[in-house]
C-alpha cells in the first residue's frame, strides 16, 4: 500500500510530528521504501498462527502478575519538586501548557 | 414526525482502592497538586505499569453482581492519543478482551421495573486535571495548569445497551448503577468529587426505523439533575435539527450547566484514530475461577435480593423496598430494627425508617451510618408502640428526646415523663362520657350524620386524656357510647 | 598511549589488585578519569562526573578495608545512556532529553551500585536506541577504537568502544534488534543479551517494548558472567520481568551457578556432547567471505573441543527484517508519544498552541531517524493497518520463535554464526536507502523477536573498507535461561583463543 502526502500528511498530525510542505516529498519516498520491505509480510501465510506478544509466551503462558494495593505517603512539597525538576515550565506545583479550550 | 429516541450510557466509575491502578501512588482525594504522583504517573523516561489486585477484584465483584461473564482471561491495550493530563499520551484500557461482558441491571422508573442489559465493563485508568485558572507565561499568554494526582486513578468503564428510550430511563438507569457500585463497596460514589461521571450518547430515529440515527456524545456528566437536562436538550436539539433539514453531525458535546445546554467540544473535533493495540508493558490478565468463587463468596447480598426477600418474608410492598433498599447501609439498619420486634410489625419498622429517622438525618445533614440510634434503641422504642405502651404520636417525641441524647432508653423517657398510655376500659369509658355529656352540640351533628364532628369529638378525648389514651379505644368506646 | 586499564586483562586480574591493594579505588578511578579525558575523540561518553564517581570509588574502598568486597567491588564501568541515572544526565542520545535529570535510578544501573562497582559515566548510543553504528547520536558519531573512521556499532556504541579502548571493564548497554551483540562484535569485545525478562527494564528508557533488553560488555566470557549475573533478577516494578528460570529463581547467582556447572569438565574435550547448530541462512549470499571464514574457523576450534556441528535450518530468518521493523517502530511511536514537552524534555520557542508546541518540540529534539521510525509505527497501527502489518508482523514473529524451538527440541544444544554480514563500515557512509543499514540486523533479530539469549565474542579480524583488518565476532544463541551455558561455552573457546586479548594499536 503506497502512502500519498494526505497519508503522510494525517500520520504526522497522528504522532505529533511537524512536517513542512517542502518536506513531504523525500519523506513520502522514504517511508514508501520501508513499506516496500514491509510488503514481504503480506504475503506470508499465517493461518492459524496466533499473534506473539510476550516472546516467552512460547514455553508457557504468561501472566500478568498483580500488586498488593498499599499507598505511598503523599509527597512532600520538596519530594514533588525533585519529580518535577525537569517541567519546562511550572507553578503552584503544576506543569504550565498553552491553554487549551474545550 | 414521531420520533423515538435512543440513549446507551457509559459510566467512567472510579474505583474505590488505596493506590492508584499501575502505580502505588495515594488516590486520596484533595492533596496538594502533583503530590500524590509518581515517576509511573508522571510517564518519566524508563518508568512502567504494574496492576493493582484491588481493582481487578472490585472489576470481578462488580461482574458478579450484575450476572455478567468475568473474563478468565483479557487484555490492557493502549489507546493513543495526546492530550496534555494524559502523560504518556496513550491510555491504559481494555479494547478487545475487557473483563466483564453482558450483565443486566434492574431499576424502576415511575414505579414500573426496568431490566437493561449491559455491554461490558473494562479496566482503564483516569487521566489527571487541567486548571484553567489565572496562568500566564512571561510573555503574557495565557495556560493551563495540569495536576496528575488523579491521573492513574482506578476506573471501570461501565457501558450499556443503547435500549434507553427517554431521559428519565436513562437517569433511572445511571440511579440504579450508581446505588449499585456504592452497594458492593467498589466506589464511593462522590460525584462532586468525579468518582461517577457518565457520558450519555444519543440520537433520534422515526419511530418504526430500525436502523440507528447519527448519535452524538454528551461527556462528564456529574450529577443525575444535570444528565436528565442534558439529555433533555440533546433530544430536542437533535429532532430540530433533523426538521429543520439539517442533519446530526457525529461529535462529542459538554454540557453547560450555567447555560443549560450542550455544546461541541472543539479540541475533540477531529476524528481520532486510537490505534488500539496489547500494551506489550502488561501480559494477559488471568482471573481462575478460585478467584471468582473467592469474590463471590464474600459479596454482600445484592440488593435486588434483599428487595425480594424484604417482600416475601416480611411482607411489604415493593414500593417501601425500593426506598427501603436504596443503600446498603439503611438496608441493613432497617432489618436489625424488624428483627428486634416481633413477627408482624416489619410495616411499622420500615415506616419509621423510611419517616422519622429518614427526616431527622436530613435536617442533620448526617448519613445512616451516623445515626444518633442504634437499630436496637429504636426497635426498644418501636416495641412500645407495638404493645400498647404509647401511641405513634407520643413516641415521636420520645423519638425526639432519643435523638438528641442517645444515652437515654425509651422506657426510661416513658417513665419519667409519665407517657404511658392509657389503655384501661374504664378510666377511657369515664373520659368518652364526660366529653360527650360536655358535647352536646357536637354529638347533635354527629348523630345528624357529619363525620367530622365524631373526629372531633376524639380529639376532646385525647384532649381530656393529655394526648395517653389509646386511639384505637377511644374510637371503639366512643362509637359504642354514641351508637347506643 | 598506554592506559591504565592495560595492565589488566580483565575483572578478575583487577580484583586482585584491588584485594591484595596493589592500587586503591580512588586511584584507580582518577586514573581511568584521566584516561577518558585524554580520549575525547573517541565521542564514547556522554556524561562524566569525576565527583560522582569518585564518591562511588570512596563505597567501595570502605568495603574493601572492611574486609567486606565482593567481586564487582571498585570494578569500573559505564552505563549507556539509555538507563537513568541520578546524578549523571540521561539524554538517550537525543536532543529531546539534552539536559534531562532522572529523579530515580533504573533497577539495573542500582543493581551494579549494590554490588559496589564505580560508575564512570553515562555512555553515547544512538538515539533512542535507534542505529546500527552509533551515528544517529546527538552529540555525533562515537569512533571505533580499531579505527577511528569507521563506526563502534550501535545502538550501545559509547558502550563497546569505551570497553574496547580501555577505559573502562564494563559496560551496559541494551539490546532490541541486536544492540549488544552487534558493537561488541563490530568493537572487538564481548556482549550479551539474556533471555527476555531476566533483567528488569525498569528505569530502561522504552524503544520497543517486547523486544527490548538489558546486556553487559567486558572484556570475557568470564567477565560477562559476572556482570550479567549482577544485573539479573525479577523485579517487581517491571510487569514482564521473570521470577521463575524453569522453576529456579531468577535472582543474582542463578546464572554464575549455571555457569559453574558447565565449566566443570576435567575433560580434554570440554565441549564433549555439546551440538552446535549452525543456521544454513546465516551463510548464504549477504555474508562477507572473509567474515564467514574466521567464523568458521571458530567452529572448528570448538569441534577440537569435543563439540559437534549440525546443519539446522531457520526457515524463516529473512523475515525478522519485515517483522522487527514493524513491531519496533510501532510500538517505539506509543512509547516515544510522551515526549511532549510538557513534563519534561526540549521545548520549543515559538508556537501557537499547544498541539503546535508540542509538534515543534519533538521535531526539533527528535532525529531524523527516530521520526521516520515513528512515522512508520503510527502508519502500521493506524486504522485498516492494523491487521495486515502489526499483527501480521507478530503471527510471524511467533513462526520464528518456533523455528529456533524446533532446533532446539532434538536438533540443537546452542546455535552459532556470524553477528554480522561485514565488519564495521565507515563513519557516513550510510546509503541513501534508509533500508540498507537494517539488513545488517539480519543475524540478530531473530533472537530478539523469539526473546532467546544471545552473545558476541571475538573470533578473528577480516578486512575493512581500506583492507585494514577489523574485528569479525561469533555469535552464540541459546535457549531460554541458557545464559550460564551459553557463557561457559564462550569461556571455553578463551580458554583456548587469545582473540579477546587483542588490543586496539597492538598487531593482530
Amino acid at each position: 500500500m503506497a502512502l500519498t502526502e494526505t497519508d503522510v500528511a494525517f500520520v504526522a498530525k497522528l504522532a505529533r510530528l511537524h512536517i513542512t510542505p517542502e518536506q513531504q516529498p523525500a519523506l513520502k519516498h522514504e517511508l514508501n521504501q520501508v513499506m516496500g520491505l514491509i510488503e514481504q509480510l503480506q504475503s506470508i501465510d499465517t493461518k492459524g498462527v496466533e499473534p506473539l506478544a510476550h516472546p516467552l509466551s512460547v514455553l508457557h503462558d504468561i501472566e500478568l502478575r498483580l500488586r498488593e494495593d498499599s499507598s505511598l505517603p503523599t509527597n512532600t512539597i520538596a519530594q514533588r519538586n525533585h519529580l518535577m525538576q525537569n517541567a519546562p515550565a511550572d507553578a503552584d506545583g503544576l506543569f504550565l501548557v498553552p491553554r487549551v479550550i474545550e | 414526525m414521531n420520533w423515538e429516541v435512543v440513549i446507551g450510557l457509559e459510566a467512567h466509575v472510579q474505583l474505590a482502592t488505596h493506590s492508584k491502578i499501575f502505580s502505588s501512588s495515594s488516590t486520596q482525594y484533595g492533596a496538594a497538586p502533583n503530590t500524590q504522583a509518581n515517576e509511573v504517573d508522571m510517564a518519566l523516561p524508563g518508568s512502567l505499569p504494574v496492576l493493582n489486585r484491588q481493582a481487578v477484584e472490585h472489576a470481578i465483584r462488580f461482574g458478579l453482581a450484575i450476572g455478567a461473564t468475568v473474563s478468565p482471561r483479557s487484555i490492557f491495550a493502549r489507546k493513543n492519543y495526546f492530550y496534555p493530563d494524559l502523560p504518556k499520551n496513550y491510555q491504559i484500557s481494555q479494547y478487545e478482551i475487557p473483563v466483564v461482558l453482558g450483565g443486566t441491571l434492574q431499576c424502576f422508573v415511575d414505579g414500573e421495573p426496568f431490566t437493561f442489559n449491559l455491554t461490558r465493563a473494562h479496566l482503564e485508568e483516569d487521566a489527571g486535571k487541567s486548571i484553567h485558572e489565572n496562568f500566564a507565561t512571561p510573555d503574557g499568554r495565557p495556560c493551563s495548569g495540569i495536576d496528575l494526582n488523579r491521573s492513574g486513578t482506578p476506573l471501570l468503564e461501565i457501558v450499556s445497551e443503547p435500549e434507553m428510550r427517554s431521559a428519565a430511563q436513562a437517569v433511572a438507569y445511571a440511579r440504579a448503577l450508581h446505588a449499585l457500585v456504592v452497594w458492593l463497596g467498589i466506589c464511593d460514589g462522590n460525584m462532586q468529587e468525579g468518582s461517577f461521571r457518565i457520558d450519555a450518547n444519543v440520537s433520534v430515529r422515526p419511530k418504526g426505523q430500525t436502523a440507528f440515527g447519527t448519535r452524538t456524545e454528551t461527556k462528564n456528566v456529574n450529577s443525575f439533575r444535570f444528565l436528565e437536562r442534558a439529555i433533555s436538550y440533546e433530544i430536542r436539539r437533535q429532532i430540530e435539527l433533523i426538521e429543520d433539514g439539517g442533519k446530526v453531525v457525529q461529535e462529542t458535546r459538554l454540557y453547560d450547566a450555567d447555560r443549560d445546554e450542550t455544546r461541541s467540544m472543539r479540541s475533540k473535533e477531529d476524528a481520532h484514530d486510537y490505534r488500539y493495540f496489547p500494551d506489550p508493558d502488561l501480559p494477559p490478565l488471568i482471573i481462575t475461577s478460585a478467584w471468582m468463587a473467592q469474590v463471590q463468596a464474600g459479596m454482600p447480598e445484592l440488593p435486588e435480593e434483599m428487595r425480594r426477600r424484604f417482600v416475601e418474608t416480611l411482607g411489604l410492598s415493593s414500593e417501601d423496598v425500593a426506598q427501603l433498599c436504596h443503600d446498603r447501609q439503611t438496608a441493613q439498619y432497617f432489618e436489625a430494627v424488624a428483627s428486634a420486634l416481633p413477627a408482624g410489625q416489619a410495616k411499622l419498622a420500615a415506616n419509621w425508617v423510611m419517616g422519622e429517622v429518614a427526616a431527622a438525618l436530613n435536617r442533620d445533614e448526617k448519613e445512616i451510618d451516623a445515626c444518633p440510634l442504634s437499630a436496637a434503641a429504636l426497635a426498644k422504642l418501636l416495641l412500645r408502640i407495638s404493645d400498647g405502651t404509647i401511641s405513634n404520636k407520643i413516641a415521636r417525641d420520645v423519638f425526639t428526646e432519643m435523638w438528641s441524647n442517645n444515652t437515654l432508653d425509651a422506657d426510661a423517657i416513658i417513665e419519667a415523663k409519665g407517657l404511658k398510655q392509657i389503655s384501661d376500659s374504664a378510666a377511657i369509658g369515664a373520659m368518652v362520657d364526660e366529653v360527650i355529656a360536655s358535647q352536646p352540640a357536637i354529638v347533635q351533628e354527629y348523630r345528624a350524620g357529619k363525620q367530622k364532628a365524631f373526629n372531633s369529638l376524639v380529639g376532646q378525648v385525647m384532649k381530656l386524656a393529655k394526648g395517653k389514651a389509646n386511639p384505637a379505644q377511644v374510637n371503639d368506646l366512643l362509637k359504642q357510647r354514641l351508637d347506643s | 598511549m598506554a592506559l591504565f586499564l592495560d595492565q589488566y586483562a580483565d575483572i578478575l586480574a583487577l580484583r586482585h589488585a584491588l584485594d591484595n591493594k596493589q592500587i586503591s579505588v580512588k586511584e584507580l578511578t582518577q586514573a581511568l578519569l584521566g584516561d577518558i579525558k585524554q580520549n575525547v575523540n573517541l565521542n564514547a561518553f556522554v556524561d562524566v562526573q569525576p565527583e560522582l564517581s569518585l564518591a562511588q570509588a570512596e563505597v567501595a574502598e570502605q568495603s574493601l578495608a572492611r574486609g567486606q568486597a565482593g567481586a564487582l567491588t571498585g570494578i569500573p564501568l559505564g552505563h549507556k545512556d539509555i538507563f537513568v541515572t541520578e546524578g549523571w544526565r540521561t539524554t538517550a542520545g537525543s536532543r529531546m532529553l539534552a539536559n534531562y535529570h532522572s529523579p530515580f535510578d533504573a533497577t539495573v544501573v542500582h543493581a551494579l551500585l549494590k554490588a559496589q562497582t564505580v560508575s564512570l559515566g553515562k555512555l553515547s548510543c544512538d538515539e533512542f536506541a535507534m542505529g546500527s553504528g552509533n551515528e544517529h547520536a546527538a552529540t555525533g558519531p562515537v569512533r571505533n577504537p580499531w579505527d577511528h573512521e569507521v563506526v563502534p556499532g550501535g545502538s550501545s556504541g559509547g558502550s563497546a568502544a569505551a570497553v574496547a579502548a580501555g577505559l573502562i571493564l564494563g559496560a551496559t548497554g541494551t539490546d532490541t534488534g541486536g544492540s549488544v551483540r552487534q558493537p561488541a562484535a563490530l568493537s572487538g569485545i564481548c556482549g550479551i543479551k539474556p533471555t527476555y525478562g531476566v533483567a528488569s527494564r525498569f528505569g530502561m528508557i522504552a524503544y520497543a517494548s517486547s523486544l527490548d533488553q538489558a546486556g553487559v560488555m567486558a572484556r570475557s566470557a568470564a567477565d560477562l558472567a559476572l556482570l550479567l549475573d549482577a544485573i539479573s533478577g525479577f523485579d517487581p516494578r517491571d510487569a514482564t520481568s521473570i521470577e521463575t528460570c524453569r522453576g529456579v529463581a531468577n535472582a543474582p547467582g542463578r546464572i554464575l551457578s549455571d555457569y559453574a556447572r558447565f565449566n566443570d569438565t576435567k575433560n580434554t574435550q570440554p565441549l564433549a556432547g555439546l551440538r552446535i547448530g549452525v543456521p544454513t541462512e546465516y551463510f548464504g549470499d549477504g555474508l562477507n567471505n572473509n567474515v564467514a571464514q574466521a567464523v568458521e574457523q571458530a567452529l572448528v576450534v570448538l569441534e577440537s573441543l569435543g563439540a559437534k556441528r549440525v546443519s539446522i535450518s531457520l526457515p524463516n530468518t529473512a523475515l525478522s527484517i519485515p517483522a522487527y521493523y514493524v513491531i519496533a517502530p510501532a510500538e517505539a511511536s506509543s512509547n516515544l508519544a510522551r515526549y511532549d514537552a510538557v513534563r519534561y524534555g526540549h521545548r520549543t520557542e515559538n508556537y501557537t498552541d499547544l498541539a503546535d508546541m508540542s509538534a515543534r518540540s519533538r521535531t526539533e529534539g527528535f532525529g531524523e531517524e527516530v521520526r521516520k521510525r515513528i512515522m512508520i509505527g503510527t502508519y502500521v497501527l493506524s486504522h485498516g493497518y492494523y491487521d495486515a502489518y502489526y499483527l501480521q508482523a507478530q503471527r510471524v514473529r511467533r513462526l520464528i520463535a518456533q523455528d529456533f524451538q524446533r532446533a532446539f527440541a532434538d536438533q540443537c544444544d546452542v546455535i552459532m554464526g556470524p553477528v554480522t554480514p561485514t565488519v564495521a563500515p565507515a563513519i557516513g557512509s550510510l546509503s541513501t536507502d534508509p533500508t540498507a543499514e537494517w539488513l545488517g540486523d539480519i543475524y540478530t533479530l531473530s533472537v530478539n523477536l523469539a526473546g532467546l539469549p544471545g552473545l558476541s565474542i571475538p573470533c578473528g579480524f577480516a578486512p575493512g573498507h581500506r583492507s585494514q583488518p577489523l574485528p569479525v565476532g561469533l555469535q552464540m544463541i541459546g535457549n531460554y535461561f541458557d545464559e550460564g551455558r551459553l557463557l561457559a561455552v564462550a569461556h571455553q573457546f578463551q580458554l583456548v583463543t587469545d582473540w579477546h586479548q587483542r588490543r586496539p594499536g597492538a598487531p593482530t
